[in-house]
């Protein structure tokens, strides 16, 4: 009850006199309304420096198989094969913290076009899903292979601006056949210019391919098995059969065992492996989250006891995550003074038109206090008065911040990104600069004596 | 009873090092119902008496019994209290708040009313104090619409809405002519006679003076003269 009564004397008493009201608003109103649109706008170019921060890299998360270590030696990282498609599947279906997956199998080899050949730094085999992995779904030309190709093995592949230059002189390779390790590989896309990635190492010689046609067609036997290991894993059922419907070169030389041979001679099951699982983190925020979830998940899946050490590793690209996070806390920083030297020139100009408000309605302060107002009726008023200015101003304020980031976005093509923070920052702001600065005011205006006030002239 | 008891009040204003003694002990009562001038020069000392009388001010020395009540030791709270429930001022200069209507300045002692008044309560009771001085037509008018009379008849409205045993007015004719000074002052007779009220006004006119029950002349601080008035008869003509 008392803060209406208090509420409404304040809006009369701003009523009284509306251009000094607006006057001393606009501050407020500028004040917030440039803390909003920077903040928008600063908040859609931290969003854009943490695109271009992924397209680097930033958010992807390498899964790594472990190090083996026989008699003391230990044979570096990747050198056990524990790591499976399935793995890469079960991540991606089962951590909400990983925003795409791709396992990659590598190969090292020459690629032949015409007369030509060159070996690329990288020929990966992999999943569609490599490309949003690492940020690179816009391609020059042609399309992406497809999630069917990958399942049926087809010979198509993607190259790298390197590549189109040194086979093809850079024609259109669209269409044409490239030959690796004697497989002939149709190109059906060609990939943007990436450049050199942060080692220096040139990021366009690449070939990308499905990962079933690199496995088991060009690198398919070079993983020690041979033909009898590839038959026992058809015959187990536990990965693909692929093995079966596209024979290698070499001829099945023992005879197919049967079940009940299987049974009494077990043999070591050879799963299908994948050299690498490539991980893309939902957000930078969500590395040590995507971490965690990738750690328990494989080492669920490799059933791995409490004391077991892990059989894989997981590598985050910590140095580029920390110049992004340094650079968007470096713009946020910036704003966040700019935002507060404009909201407290606000608050100067509003003490400064309270202080004239006080000296002008000095009567009306005595002659309140004559008919019974006291001290903390007074000073509850002023402040009242200032809190309403403020958050008057805040509200249009948000009201014009927003009007004109949408008019910045649209007109200049800035990105911008709505900020809920920056609008309840600034209410919360104002309403504070209101009660700051209309408190020295309102405590003077409190302190008149009656008897001058009334006689004031 | 007596609603106003002064016993020997003083009131010295210090400047600087020098003490000025405005009051030097003025000893006076009002009954309830009563109808009193003071009248002095200007410098004589009857404004700080008000002020005094007001609980604007405390005395420095001295008693003053308000409704048989001692005033010298409240603070300044229960004394804002005091003048919001028990007293009615009228000022000279009016002072009603410029660009608001003469009912929202009839309303401002209710705000400041402890026991909280309704909204609708607020403005039942402004307009009929209103109506009392003849403004019934005038709710929405803003002071800079209004007369001077009207305007000094809209205080008088503001002073009685909280329904106050005391009107103090001081110079309440100061700034008007004769005839509406002349009406005003009949309101503040039929007040007193009607409704009882208290009045005590301040001028230093004779012809207002007269007005009153009783004068009480004022001169460097001290009471010179208590007489009875013999104006009533001359207010009938």
């Amino acid at each position: 009850m008392r803060l209406y009564v208090t509420l409404k004397t304040a809006f009369r008493a701003l009523r009284r006199n509306v251009m000094r009201t607006v006057l001393t608003t606009l501050g407020i109103i500028i004040g917030v309304a440039s803390v909003i649109t920077m903040m928008e706008i600063g908040k859609g170019a931290s969003l854009a420096i943490q695109k271009t921060m992924t397209s680097i890299g930033a958010n992807t998360l390498v899964v790594l198989p472990g190090a083996a270590s026989a008699f003391g030696v230990n044979f570096g990282a990747g050198s056990v094969v524990t790591l499976s498609p399935k793995d890469a599947a079960a991540i991606a279906l089962e951590c909400p913290g990983v925003r795409s997956v791709a396992p990659i199998v590598r190969a090292r080899a020459q690629v032949v076009y015409g007369n030509r050949n060159w070996v690329p730094t990288y020929i990966y085999g992999t999943t569609p899903s490599f490309l949003t992995v690492r940020d690179w779904e816009e391609l020059d030309r042609g399309a992406v292979f497809s999630e069917h190709d990958v399942r049926n093995a087809n010979k198509v592949c993607l190259v790298g601006q390197t590549i189109v230059r040194e086979l093809f002189g850079g024609l259109s390779p669209l269409g044409q056949e490239v030959r690796i390790r004697n497989v002939a590989f149709k190109i059906v896309g060609v990939l943007k210019k990436k450049g050199a990635n942060l080692m220096g190492l040139d990021q366009d010689d690449i070939l990308l391919a499905p990962w079933t046609t690199i496995k088991y067609r060009v690198v398919g036997t070079s993983l020690g098995g041979g033909n009898q290991s590839a038959t026992n894993t058809a015959n187990s059922g536990e990965v693909n059969s692929l093995n079966q419907i596209y024979p290698n070169l070499q001829q099945n030389l023992y005879p197919v065992a049967s079940d009940t041979e299987l049974a009494d001679s077990p043999q070591p099951i050879r799963f299908t492996s994948v050299d690498q699982i490539l991980t893309a983190a939902a957000s930078s925020e969500e590395i040590p989250a995507a971490i965690a979830q990738i750690t328990g998940l494989l080492r669920e899946r490799h059933r791995l006891k409490a004391k077991e050490a892990n059989d894989f590793n997981v590598r985050d690209m910590t140095e580029i995550t920390k110049a992004m996070s340094s650079t968007t806390e470096l713009i946020t920083r910036l704003l966040l003074y700019v935002a507060m030297i404009s909201l407290a020139v606000g608050g100067v100009g509003i003490m400064n038109i309270m202080l004239v408000s006080v000296t002008e309605r000095t009567r009306e302060i005595g002659l309140r206090m004559a008919v019974g107002a006291e001290q903390k009726d007074i000073l509850r008023q002023f402040l009242t008065e200032a809190v309403v200015l403020c958050l008057l101003g805040g509200v249009m304020g948000i009201v014009i911040g927003r009007g004109s980031s949408y008019v910045v976005s649209k007109v200049l093509h800035w990105p911008t990104a709505s900020s809920v923070e920056a609008i309840v920052a600034s209410v919360a702001v104002s309403a504070t600069v209101g009660v700051v600065f209309g408190f020295y005011p309102a405590w003077k205006a409190s302190r008149l004596d009656p008897i001058e006030a009334l006689r004031y002239e | 009873m007596d609603l106003i008891e002064l016993r020997d009040v003083h009131k010295i204003y210090r400047l600087g090092l020098i003490d000025v003694p405005v009051l030097k002990g003025v000893s006076l009562t009002v009954a309830a119902g009563e109808f009193v001038s003071l009248m002095g020069t200007s410098g004589s000392g009857k404004s700080t008496l008000m002020n005094i009388l007001g609980c604007l001010d405390r005395p420095s020395r001295g008693e003053y019994r308000l409704e048989g009540r001692e005033i010298s030791g409240l603070n300044p709270g229960q004394r804002a209290r005091l003048r919001n429930r028990t007293i009615g001022f009228v000022f000279q200069s009016f002072n009603l708040l410029a660009r608001t209507s003469a009912l929202d300045n009839v309303m401002i002692p209710l705000e400041y009313c402890r026991e909280p008044v309704a909204d609708h309560e607020k403005k039942r009771r402004a307009a009929e104090q209103l109506a009392k001085v003849g403004l019934e037509d005038r709710l929405d008018h803003q002071p800079s619409q209004l007369s001077g009379g009207q305007q000094q008849r809209v205080a008088v409205a503001r002073a009685l809405v909280n329904r106050p045993r005391l009107l103090l007015a001081d110079e309440p004719t100061g700034n008007l002519d004769s005839s509406t000074s002349r009406e005003l002052l009949q309101m503040f007779t039929r007040l007193n006679q009607d409704e009882g009220i208290t009045i005590v006004i301040v001028t230093h006119d004779p012809d207002v003076a007269r007005t009153a029950g009783r004068i009480v002349t004022i001169k460097d601080g001290l009471i010179e003269a208590i007489a009875a008035s013999p104006g009533r008869a001359g207010e009938a003509a």
